[in-house]
Protein backbone atom coordinates (compact mmCIF):
# COMPACT_ATOMS: atom_id res chain seq x y z
CA UNK A 1 0.00 0.00 0.00
CA UNK A 2 1.42 3.35 -1.08
CA UNK A 3 0.68 5.31 2.12
CA UNK A 4 2.42 2.71 4.25
CA UNK A 5 5.44 2.72 1.94
CA UNK A 6 5.56 6.51 2.05
CA UNK A 7 5.65 6.44 5.86
CA UNK A 8 8.43 3.84 5.81
CA UNK A 9 10.25 5.85 3.17
CA UNK A 10 10.09 9.08 5.14
CA UNK A 11 11.39 7.36 8.27
CA UNK A 12 14.29 5.80 6.38
CA UNK A 13 14.90 9.04 4.50
CA UNK A 14 15.10 10.96 7.78
CA UNK A 15 17.94 8.72 8.94
CA UNK A 16 19.73 9.12 5.61
CA UNK A 17 19.28 12.87 5.81
CA UNK A 18 20.74 12.88 9.32
CA UNK A 19 23.69 10.74 8.24
CA UNK A 20 24.38 12.98 5.25
CA UNK A 21 24.02 16.13 7.32
CA UNK A 22 26.96 15.20 9.54
CA UNK A 23 28.99 14.11 6.52
CA UNK A 24 28.34 17.28 4.57
CA UNK A 25 29.02 19.47 7.61
CA UNK A 26 32.43 17.85 7.92
CA UNK A 27 33.08 18.26 4.22
CA UNK A 28 31.69 21.78 3.96
CA UNK A 29 33.67 23.20 6.85
CA UNK A 30 36.88 21.20 6.75
CA UNK A 31 37.09 20.81 3.00
CA UNK A 32 38.19 17.18 3.34
CA UNK A 33 36.36 14.00 2.54
CA UNK A 34 36.81 12.17 5.79
CA UNK A 35 36.14 8.50 5.15
CA UNK A 36 36.24 7.63 8.87
CA UNK A 37 32.73 9.08 9.04
CA UNK A 38 31.27 5.60 8.46
CA UNK A 39 33.11 4.36 11.54
CA UNK A 40 31.30 6.87 13.79
CA UNK A 41 28.04 5.50 12.44
CA UNK A 42 28.92 1.96 13.52
CA UNK A 43 30.47 3.10 16.81
CA UNK A 44 27.30 5.02 17.68
CA UNK A 45 25.18 1.97 17.02
CA UNK A 46 27.40 -0.30 19.14
CA UNK A 47 27.50 2.25 21.95
CA UNK A 48 23.69 2.32 21.91
CA UNK A 49 23.56 -1.46 21.95
CA UNK A 50 25.82 -1.50 24.99
CA UNK A 51 23.74 1.21 26.70
CA UNK A 52 20.50 -0.73 26.26
CA UNK A 53 21.93 -4.21 26.90
CA UNK A 54 24.55 -3.75 29.60
CA UNK A 55 23.18 -0.66 31.31
CA UNK A 56 19.50 -1.39 30.63
CA UNK A 57 18.83 2.27 29.77
CA UNK A 58 15.99 3.31 27.44
CA UNK A 59 16.69 3.82 23.75
CA UNK A 60 16.41 7.63 23.96
CA UNK A 61 19.37 7.62 26.38
CA UNK A 62 21.18 5.26 24.01
CA UNK A 63 20.89 7.79 21.18
CA UNK A 64 22.58 10.39 23.40
CA UNK A 65 25.33 8.01 24.56
CA UNK A 66 25.96 6.81 20.99
CA UNK A 67 26.21 10.39 19.76
CA UNK A 68 28.57 11.48 22.56
CA UNK A 69 30.95 8.55 22.16
CA UNK A 70 31.05 8.90 18.37
CA UNK A 71 31.58 12.67 18.68
CA UNK A 72 34.53 12.29 21.05
CA UNK A 73 36.06 9.63 18.78
CA UNK A 74 35.70 11.95 15.79
CA UNK A 75 37.56 14.74 17.60
CA UNK A 76 40.32 12.33 18.63
CA UNK A 77 40.75 10.97 15.11
CA UNK A 78 40.70 14.41 13.51
CA UNK A 79 43.26 15.72 16.00
CA UNK A 80 45.49 12.69 15.59
CA UNK A 81 45.36 12.33 11.81
CA UNK A 82 44.29 15.53 10.11
CA UNK A 83 45.65 18.41 12.20
CA UNK A 84 49.19 17.78 10.96
CA UNK A 85 48.04 17.59 7.34
CA UNK A 86 46.06 20.79 7.70
CA UNK A 87 49.07 22.62 9.16
CA UNK A 88 51.25 21.40 6.31
CA UNK A 89 48.51 22.41 3.81
CA UNK A 90 48.73 18.90 2.36
CA UNK A 91 46.81 18.17 -0.85
CA UNK A 92 43.26 16.82 -0.48
CA UNK A 93 44.32 13.41 -1.72
CA UNK A 94 46.58 13.07 1.34
CA UNK A 95 43.66 13.40 3.77
CA UNK A 96 41.60 11.05 1.64
CA UNK A 97 44.31 8.37 1.81
CA UNK A 98 44.96 8.88 5.51
CA UNK A 99 41.28 8.58 6.40
CA UNK A 100 40.92 5.56 4.10
CA UNK A 101 43.77 3.85 5.94
CA UNK A 102 42.32 4.80 9.32
CA UNK A 103 38.92 3.47 8.27
CA UNK A 104 40.30 0.06 7.29
CA UNK A 105 42.29 -0.04 10.53
CA UNK A 106 39.28 0.84 12.66
CA UNK A 107 36.88 -1.56 10.90
CA UNK A 108 39.38 -4.39 11.31
CA UNK A 109 39.77 -3.48 14.98
CA UNK A 110 36.03 -3.47 15.50
CA UNK A 111 35.53 -6.74 13.64
CA UNK A 112 38.29 -8.39 15.68
CA UNK A 113 36.99 -7.19 19.04
CA UNK A 114 33.23 -7.26 18.45
CA UNK A 115 32.84 -10.03 15.86
CA UNK A 116 31.09 -9.67 12.53
CA UNK A 117 27.78 -11.34 13.38
CA UNK A 118 24.67 -9.19 13.27
CA UNK A 119 23.59 -7.97 16.72
CA UNK A 120 20.10 -6.92 17.69
CA UNK A 121 18.67 -4.53 20.26
CA UNK A 122 16.93 -6.13 23.27
CA UNK A 123 13.26 -6.82 22.60
CA UNK A 124 12.24 -4.36 25.34
CA UNK A 125 13.43 -1.50 23.11
CA UNK A 126 10.55 -2.17 20.73
CA UNK A 127 7.87 -2.42 23.41
CA UNK A 128 6.21 0.84 22.45
CA UNK A 129 3.62 -0.84 20.22
CA UNK A 130 2.19 0.76 17.12
CA UNK A 131 -0.44 3.27 16.10
CA UNK A 132 -2.90 2.78 13.28
CA UNK A 133 -4.09 5.61 11.12
CA UNK A 134 -6.64 4.01 8.83
CA UNK A 135 -4.70 1.31 7.05
CA UNK A 136 -1.33 2.85 7.82
CA UNK A 137 0.58 1.40 10.72
CA UNK A 138 3.28 3.47 12.40
CA UNK A 139 5.48 1.80 15.01
CA UNK A 140 6.49 3.68 18.15
CA UNK A 141 10.09 2.98 17.15
CA UNK A 142 9.48 4.62 13.76
CA UNK A 143 8.07 7.67 15.51
CA UNK A 144 11.11 7.79 17.78
CA UNK A 145 13.47 7.51 14.81
CA UNK A 146 11.72 10.26 12.90
CA UNK A 147 11.38 12.52 15.92
CA UNK A 148 15.01 12.08 16.93
CA UNK A 149 16.21 12.75 13.38
CA UNK A 150 13.97 15.82 13.18
CA UNK A 151 15.13 17.23 16.52
CA UNK A 152 18.79 16.74 15.63
CA UNK A 153 18.36 18.27 12.18
CA UNK A 154 16.51 21.30 13.54
CA UNK A 155 19.02 21.74 16.37
CA UNK A 156 21.98 21.53 14.00
CA UNK A 157 20.44 23.95 11.51
CA UNK A 158 19.63 26.39 14.33
CA UNK A 159 23.18 26.13 15.61
CA UNK A 160 24.85 26.62 12.25
CA UNK A 161 22.47 29.20 10.82
CA UNK A 162 21.29 31.07 13.89
CA UNK A 163 23.96 31.12 16.59
CA UNK A 164 27.16 33.05 17.20
CA UNK A 165 29.26 29.87 17.16
CA UNK A 166 27.55 28.78 13.93
CA UNK A 167 28.52 32.10 12.37
CA UNK A 168 32.12 31.52 13.44
CA UNK A 169 32.00 28.02 11.95
CA UNK A 170 30.77 29.40 8.63
CA UNK A 171 33.47 32.07 8.69
CA UNK A 172 36.20 29.49 9.33
CA UNK A 173 34.78 27.34 6.50
CA UNK A 174 35.03 30.21 4.07
CA UNK A 175 38.30 31.86 5.05
CA UNK A 176 40.23 30.57 8.07
CA UNK A 177 42.82 33.38 7.97
CA UNK A 178 40.24 36.15 7.88
CA UNK A 179 38.35 34.42 10.69
CA UNK A 180 41.54 34.30 12.78
CA UNK A 181 41.93 38.06 12.23
CA UNK A 182 38.50 38.44 13.88
CA UNK A 183 39.81 36.63 16.97
CA UNK A 184 38.19 33.31 16.12
CA UNK A 185 40.14 30.22 17.15
CA UNK A 186 39.95 28.17 13.96
CA UNK A 187 41.38 24.99 15.51
CA UNK A 188 38.74 25.10 18.23
CA UNK A 189 35.97 25.55 15.64
CA UNK A 190 37.27 22.55 13.69
CA UNK A 191 37.11 20.47 16.87
CA UNK A 192 33.55 21.65 17.45
CA UNK A 193 32.62 20.67 13.90
CA UNK A 194 34.38 17.31 14.26
CA UNK A 195 32.43 16.62 17.40
CA UNK A 196 29.12 17.70 15.90
CA UNK A 197 29.50 15.68 12.73
CA UNK A 198 30.81 12.62 14.59
CA UNK A 199 27.91 12.86 17.04
CA UNK A 200 25.40 13.18 14.23
CA UNK A 201 26.95 10.22 12.42
CA UNK A 202 26.76 8.24 15.66
CA UNK A 203 23.13 9.19 16.28
CA UNK A 204 22.29 8.23 12.70
CA UNK A 205 23.95 4.86 13.35
CA UNK A 206 21.73 4.27 16.36
CA UNK A 207 18.59 5.20 14.43
CA UNK A 208 19.42 3.15 11.33
CA UNK A 209 20.42 0.21 13.54
CA UNK A 210 17.06 0.58 15.22
CA UNK A 211 15.16 0.86 11.95
CA UNK A 212 16.54 -2.42 10.58
CA UNK A 213 17.34 -3.86 14.01
CA UNK A 214 20.70 -4.99 12.72
CA UNK A 215 24.08 -3.84 13.99
CA UNK A 216 27.50 -4.96 12.82
CA UNK A 217 30.91 -3.31 12.40
CA UNK A 218 30.65 -2.82 8.63
CA UNK A 219 27.22 -1.18 8.68
CA UNK A 220 28.89 2.21 8.19
CA UNK A 221 30.59 1.08 5.02
CA UNK A 222 27.27 0.28 3.34
CA UNK A 223 26.05 3.67 4.41
CA UNK A 224 28.99 5.62 2.99
CA UNK A 225 27.98 5.11 -0.65
CA UNK A 226 24.56 6.47 0.23
CA UNK A 227 26.25 9.30 2.10
CA UNK A 228 28.27 10.22 -0.98
CA UNK A 229 25.19 10.00 -3.17
CA UNK A 230 23.23 12.25 -0.84
CA UNK A 231 25.87 14.96 -0.48
CA UNK A 232 26.54 15.02 -4.21
CA UNK A 233 22.86 15.04 -5.14
CA UNK A 234 22.26 17.75 -2.51
CA UNK A 235 25.25 19.85 -3.53
CA UNK A 236 28.60 19.43 -1.78
CA UNK A 237 28.68 21.08 1.61
CA UNK A 238 25.08 22.30 1.48
CA UNK A 239 23.02 21.36 4.55
CA UNK A 240 19.57 21.92 3.02
CA UNK A 241 20.57 19.90 -0.04
CA UNK A 242 21.72 17.00 2.14
CA UNK A 243 18.41 17.02 3.99
CA UNK A 244 16.29 16.97 0.87
CA UNK A 245 18.43 14.45 -0.98
CA UNK A 246 18.46 12.17 2.08
CA UNK A 247 14.68 12.14 2.28
CA UNK A 248 14.47 11.60 -1.47
CA UNK A 249 16.82 8.61 -1.37
CA UNK A 250 14.98 6.99 1.54
CA UNK A 251 11.66 7.30 -0.27
CA UNK A 252 13.11 6.08 -3.56
CA UNK A 253 14.66 3.01 -1.93
CA UNK A 254 11.51 2.01 -0.08
CA UNK A 255 9.28 2.52 -3.12
CA UNK A 256 11.68 0.58 -5.36
CA UNK A 257 11.80 -2.31 -2.91
CA UNK A 258 8.00 -2.31 -2.61
CA UNK A 259 6.99 -1.97 -6.25
CA UNK A 260 9.94 -3.21 -8.28
CA UNK A 261 12.36 -5.47 -6.49
CA UNK A 262 14.26 -5.25 -3.24
CA UNK A 263 17.42 -6.31 -5.05
CA UNK A 264 17.20 -3.14 -7.14
CA UNK A 265 17.05 -0.79 -4.19
CA UNK A 266 20.82 -0.61 -3.73
CA UNK A 267 21.12 0.63 -7.30
CA UNK A 268 19.06 3.70 -6.53
CA UNK A 269 21.75 5.63 -4.66
CA UNK A 270 24.28 4.98 -7.36
CA UNK A 271 21.78 5.78 -10.12
CA UNK A 272 20.91 9.13 -8.48
CA UNK A 273 24.60 9.88 -8.06
CA UNK A 274 25.40 9.29 -11.71
CA UNK A 275 22.32 11.12 -12.95
CA UNK A 276 23.22 14.14 -10.80
CA UNK A 277 26.78 14.22 -12.06
CA UNK A 278 25.53 14.03 -15.64
CA UNK A 279 22.71 16.52 -15.55
CA UNK A 280 23.32 18.82 -12.59
CA UNK A 281 26.89 18.38 -11.35
CA UNK A 282 26.56 21.16 -8.77
CA UNK A 283 23.70 19.24 -7.08
CA UNK A 284 20.28 20.48 -6.01
CA UNK A 285 21.52 23.50 -4.09
CA UNK A 286 25.20 23.51 -4.91
CA UNK A 287 27.09 26.31 -6.50
CA UNK A 288 30.33 25.39 -8.23
CA UNK A 289 33.41 25.63 -6.05
CA UNK A 290 31.59 27.39 -3.21
CA UNK A 291 32.28 26.17 0.28
CA UNK A 292 29.38 26.57 2.64
CA UNK A 293 27.98 25.02 5.74
CA UNK B 1 53.32 60.50 22.37
CA UNK B 2 54.10 57.13 23.92
CA UNK B 3 54.87 54.12 21.75
CA UNK B 4 52.17 51.51 21.21
CA UNK B 5 54.13 49.10 19.04
CA UNK B 6 57.87 48.54 18.86
CA UNK B 7 59.26 46.09 16.33
CA UNK B 8 62.89 45.11 16.84
CA UNK B 9 65.09 43.14 14.47
CA UNK B 10 62.16 41.46 12.73
CA UNK B 11 63.30 38.88 10.19
CA UNK B 12 60.74 37.13 7.96
CA UNK B 13 60.88 34.74 5.07
CA UNK B 14 59.26 32.07 2.96
CA UNK B 15 61.01 28.76 2.30
CA UNK B 16 64.75 29.38 2.14
CA UNK B 17 64.55 33.05 1.24
CA UNK B 18 64.46 35.91 3.71
CA UNK B 19 61.99 38.55 2.58
CA UNK B 20 62.36 41.02 5.45
CA UNK B 21 65.80 41.59 6.95
CA UNK B 22 65.94 42.60 10.60
CA UNK B 23 63.83 45.74 10.48
CA UNK B 24 63.01 48.08 13.37
CA UNK B 25 59.77 50.02 13.39
CA UNK B 26 57.84 52.05 15.95
CA UNK B 27 54.22 53.17 16.03
CA UNK B 28 53.30 55.96 18.45
CA UNK B 29 49.91 55.93 20.13
CA UNK B 30 47.30 58.00 18.28
CA UNK B 31 49.34 58.34 15.10
CA UNK B 32 49.20 57.01 11.58
CA UNK B 33 52.40 55.34 10.50
CA UNK B 34 52.70 54.53 6.85
CA UNK B 35 54.83 51.84 5.30
CA UNK B 36 55.40 52.51 1.63
CA UNK B 37 57.39 50.67 -0.98
CA UNK B 38 57.06 48.99 -4.31
CA UNK B 39 55.46 45.63 -4.97
CA UNK B 40 57.42 42.81 -3.33
CA UNK B 41 59.24 45.08 -0.85
CA UNK B 42 57.85 43.02 2.03
CA UNK B 43 55.10 45.34 3.29
CA UNK B 44 52.31 42.76 3.41
CA UNK B 45 54.68 40.17 4.89
CA UNK B 46 55.40 42.55 7.79
CA UNK B 47 51.69 43.08 8.45
CA UNK B 48 51.06 39.32 8.37
CA UNK B 49 53.72 38.86 11.03
CA UNK B 50 52.27 41.64 13.18
CA UNK B 51 48.79 40.13 13.06
CA UNK B 52 50.07 36.62 13.78
CA UNK B 53 49.34 35.06 10.39
CA UNK B 54 53.04 34.44 9.93
CA UNK B 55 55.76 33.34 12.37
CA UNK B 56 58.86 35.55 12.42
CA UNK B 57 62.30 33.95 12.03
CA UNK B 58 63.80 36.36 14.54
CA UNK B 59 63.04 39.58 16.35
CA UNK B 60 60.53 40.97 18.77
CA UNK B 61 57.12 42.57 18.31
CA UNK B 62 56.45 44.53 21.49
CA UNK B 63 52.86 45.56 22.01
CA UNK B 64 52.74 48.14 24.76
CA UNK B 65 49.02 48.29 25.51
CA UNK B 66 48.46 47.40 29.16
CA UNK B 67 51.16 44.98 30.27
CA UNK B 68 53.86 45.11 27.56
CA UNK B 69 54.23 41.80 25.75
CA UNK B 70 56.34 40.34 22.98
CA UNK B 71 53.71 38.96 20.64
CA UNK B 72 56.09 37.61 17.97
CA UNK B 73 54.83 34.18 16.92
CA UNK B 74 51.54 34.41 18.83
CA UNK B 75 48.54 32.88 17.04
CA UNK B 76 46.48 35.33 14.98
CA UNK B 77 43.27 34.89 16.96
CA UNK B 78 45.12 35.73 20.20
CA UNK B 79 46.73 38.80 18.64
CA UNK B 80 43.30 39.94 17.47
CA UNK B 81 41.95 39.62 20.99
CA UNK B 82 44.69 41.94 22.21
CA UNK B 83 43.18 44.59 19.96
CA UNK B 84 45.49 44.40 16.94
CA UNK B 85 43.11 44.07 14.03
CA UNK B 86 44.11 43.77 10.42
CA UNK B 87 42.16 44.74 7.34
CA UNK B 88 43.80 42.27 4.98
CA UNK B 89 45.03 42.85 1.47
CA UNK B 90 42.29 42.18 -1.07
CA UNK B 91 39.59 42.86 1.56
CA UNK B 92 38.85 39.20 2.27
CA UNK B 93 35.27 39.80 3.35
CA UNK B 94 33.26 36.62 3.91
CA UNK B 95 31.61 36.53 0.50
CA UNK B 96 28.97 33.92 1.38
CA UNK B 97 27.85 35.77 4.50
CA UNK B 98 25.70 38.89 4.66
CA UNK B 99 27.06 42.35 5.39
CA UNK B 100 25.49 42.21 8.87
CA UNK B 101 27.07 38.81 9.56
CA UNK B 102 30.47 40.11 8.45
CA UNK B 103 30.12 43.03 10.86
CA UNK B 104 28.96 40.72 13.64
CA UNK B 105 32.12 38.66 13.18
CA UNK B 106 34.23 41.77 13.66
CA UNK B 107 32.78 42.09 17.15
CA UNK B 108 32.85 38.34 17.76
CA UNK B 109 34.15 38.65 21.32
CA UNK B 110 32.12 41.71 22.29
CA UNK B 111 29.15 41.29 24.64
CA UNK B 112 25.70 41.23 22.96
CA UNK B 113 24.43 44.77 23.67
CA UNK B 114 27.79 46.23 22.59
CA UNK B 115 27.41 44.69 19.14
CA UNK B 116 24.33 46.72 18.24
CA UNK B 117 25.92 49.95 19.47
CA UNK B 118 29.10 49.33 17.49
CA UNK B 119 27.15 48.39 14.38
CA UNK B 120 25.25 51.68 14.61
CA UNK B 121 28.55 53.57 14.78
CA UNK B 122 29.97 51.68 11.79
CA UNK B 123 26.82 52.22 9.73
CA UNK B 124 26.91 55.93 10.57
CA UNK B 125 30.44 56.02 9.22
CA UNK B 126 29.66 53.91 6.15
CA UNK B 127 26.00 54.63 5.31
CA UNK B 128 26.21 52.45 2.21
CA UNK B 129 26.76 49.38 4.38
CA UNK B 130 23.59 50.26 6.27
CA UNK B 131 21.60 49.98 3.06
CA UNK B 132 23.03 46.56 2.33
CA UNK B 133 23.02 44.82 5.70
CA UNK B 134 21.05 41.81 4.44
CA UNK B 135 23.00 41.43 1.20
CA UNK B 136 25.64 38.78 0.61
CA UNK B 137 29.04 40.44 0.85
CA UNK B 138 30.25 38.73 -2.33
CA UNK B 139 27.82 40.85 -4.35
CA UNK B 140 29.17 44.20 -3.13
CA UNK B 141 31.35 46.39 -5.35
CA UNK B 142 35.07 46.60 -4.66
CA UNK B 143 34.71 49.93 -2.85
CA UNK B 144 31.83 48.64 -0.72
CA UNK B 145 33.83 45.54 0.13
CA UNK B 146 36.72 47.72 1.27
CA UNK B 147 34.30 49.69 3.45
CA UNK B 148 32.94 46.44 4.83
CA UNK B 149 36.42 45.14 5.58
CA UNK B 150 37.21 48.39 7.43
CA UNK B 151 33.83 48.42 9.15
CA UNK B 152 34.31 44.82 10.24
CA UNK B 153 37.70 45.71 11.75
CA UNK B 154 36.26 48.77 13.50
CA UNK B 155 33.56 46.56 15.06
CA UNK B 156 36.40 45.13 17.17
CA UNK B 157 37.22 48.67 18.44
CA UNK B 158 40.87 47.99 17.73
CA UNK B 159 43.72 49.42 19.78
CA UNK B 160 45.92 49.20 16.70
CA UNK B 161 44.44 49.03 13.22
CA UNK B 162 46.55 47.48 10.46
CA UNK B 163 45.43 48.52 6.97
CA UNK B 164 46.87 46.59 4.05
CA UNK B 165 46.56 48.37 0.69
CA UNK B 166 43.12 49.88 1.26
CA UNK B 167 43.24 51.64 -2.13
CA UNK B 168 44.13 48.58 -4.18
CA UNK B 169 42.04 48.19 -7.33
CA UNK B 170 39.62 51.00 -6.45
CA UNK B 171 38.46 53.97 -8.54
CA UNK B 172 40.08 57.33 -7.62
CA UNK B 173 36.87 58.74 -6.13
CA UNK B 174 36.48 55.75 -3.82
CA UNK B 175 40.16 55.97 -2.84
CA UNK B 176 39.56 59.58 -1.84
CA UNK B 177 36.58 58.52 0.26
CA UNK B 178 38.53 55.75 1.97
CA UNK B 179 41.41 58.06 2.80
CA UNK B 180 39.11 60.72 4.18
CA UNK B 181 37.75 58.05 6.52
CA UNK B 182 41.29 57.10 7.51
CA UNK B 183 41.92 60.79 8.31
CA UNK B 184 38.72 60.84 10.41
CA UNK B 185 39.94 57.83 12.37
CA UNK B 186 43.23 59.64 13.03
CA UNK B 187 41.33 62.67 14.37
CA UNK B 188 39.38 60.38 16.68
CA UNK B 189 42.68 59.26 18.16
CA UNK B 190 43.01 55.80 16.61
CA UNK B 191 46.42 54.31 16.01
CA UNK B 192 46.93 53.00 12.49
CA UNK B 193 49.71 51.24 10.64
CA UNK B 194 49.01 51.78 6.96
CA UNK B 195 50.64 49.79 4.19
CA UNK B 196 50.15 51.38 0.78
CA UNK B 197 51.51 51.43 -2.75
CA UNK B 198 49.72 54.70 -3.36
CA UNK B 199 52.44 56.73 -1.67
CA UNK B 200 50.85 60.11 -2.36
CA UNK B 201 47.66 59.20 -0.54
CA UNK B 202 49.49 57.39 2.26
CA UNK B 203 51.93 60.23 2.96
CA UNK B 204 49.01 62.66 2.86
CA UNK B 205 47.36 61.16 5.94
CA UNK B 206 50.35 59.75 7.83
CA UNK B 207 52.32 61.33 10.69
CA UNK B 208 55.36 59.19 10.22
CA UNK B 209 56.54 57.04 7.32
CA UNK B 210 58.90 54.22 6.54
CA UNK B 211 60.12 53.49 3.02
CA UNK B 212 60.75 49.81 2.49
CA UNK B 213 62.97 48.46 -0.27
CA UNK B 214 63.57 44.73 -0.81
CA UNK B 215 62.95 43.95 2.81
CA UNK B 216 65.03 46.74 4.32
CA UNK B 217 64.07 50.14 5.64
CA UNK B 218 65.58 52.64 3.27
CA UNK B 219 64.26 55.86 4.81
CA UNK B 220 62.11 56.95 7.67
CA UNK B 221 60.90 60.18 9.20
CA UNK B 222 57.93 62.51 9.52
CA UNK B 223 55.58 61.86 6.58
CA UNK B 224 55.79 65.46 5.35
CA UNK B 225 59.59 65.23 5.15
CA UNK B 226 59.50 61.89 3.42
CA UNK B 227 57.06 63.32 0.89
CA UNK B 228 59.60 66.06 0.06
CA UNK B 229 62.57 63.70 -0.17
CA UNK B 230 63.84 63.78 -3.76
CA UNK B 231 64.52 60.03 -3.83
CA UNK B 232 60.96 59.31 -2.74
CA UNK B 233 59.38 61.79 -5.12
CA UNK B 234 61.31 60.25 -7.98
CA UNK B 235 60.70 56.63 -7.10
CA UNK B 236 57.19 56.55 -5.57
CA UNK B 237 55.36 59.79 -6.19
CA UNK B 238 55.93 59.87 -9.94
CA UNK B 239 57.02 63.51 -9.79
Amino acid sequence: MLEQQLVNGVVLGATYALFALGFTLMFGVMGVINLTYGVYFAVGAFAALWTTQALGLPIAAAVVVGALIAGVLAVAIDTLLLTRLRKAKAPELASLMVTLGATLFLYAGMAASLGTEIRRFPAAVFDGGAYSLGEVRVGATQILIFAAALVLVVALMALVRGSRIGLAIRAVAENPDAAALMGIDGALMLRVVSFLSGAIGGAAGVLVGLNFNAIQPFMGEHMMLRGFAVIIVGGLGDLRGALLAGLLLGLAEVLTAAYLSSTLKDMIAFGLLVATLWFRPMGLFGRAAAKRA
Amino acid sequence: MSDLLRVEGLRLGYGRADVVHAIDLTVARGSIVSLIGSNGAGKTTILRALSGLMKPRAGAIRFLDGTPADIAGEAAHRVARRGIVQVPEGRQVFANLTVAENLRLGAYHAPGPEVARRQEAVVARFPRLGERLGQQAGYLSGGEQQMLAMGRALMAEPVLLLLDEPSMGLAPLIVEEIFSIIADLRREGRTILLVEQNATAALGVADHAYVLETGRIRLQGPAAEIARNPEVTAAYLGL
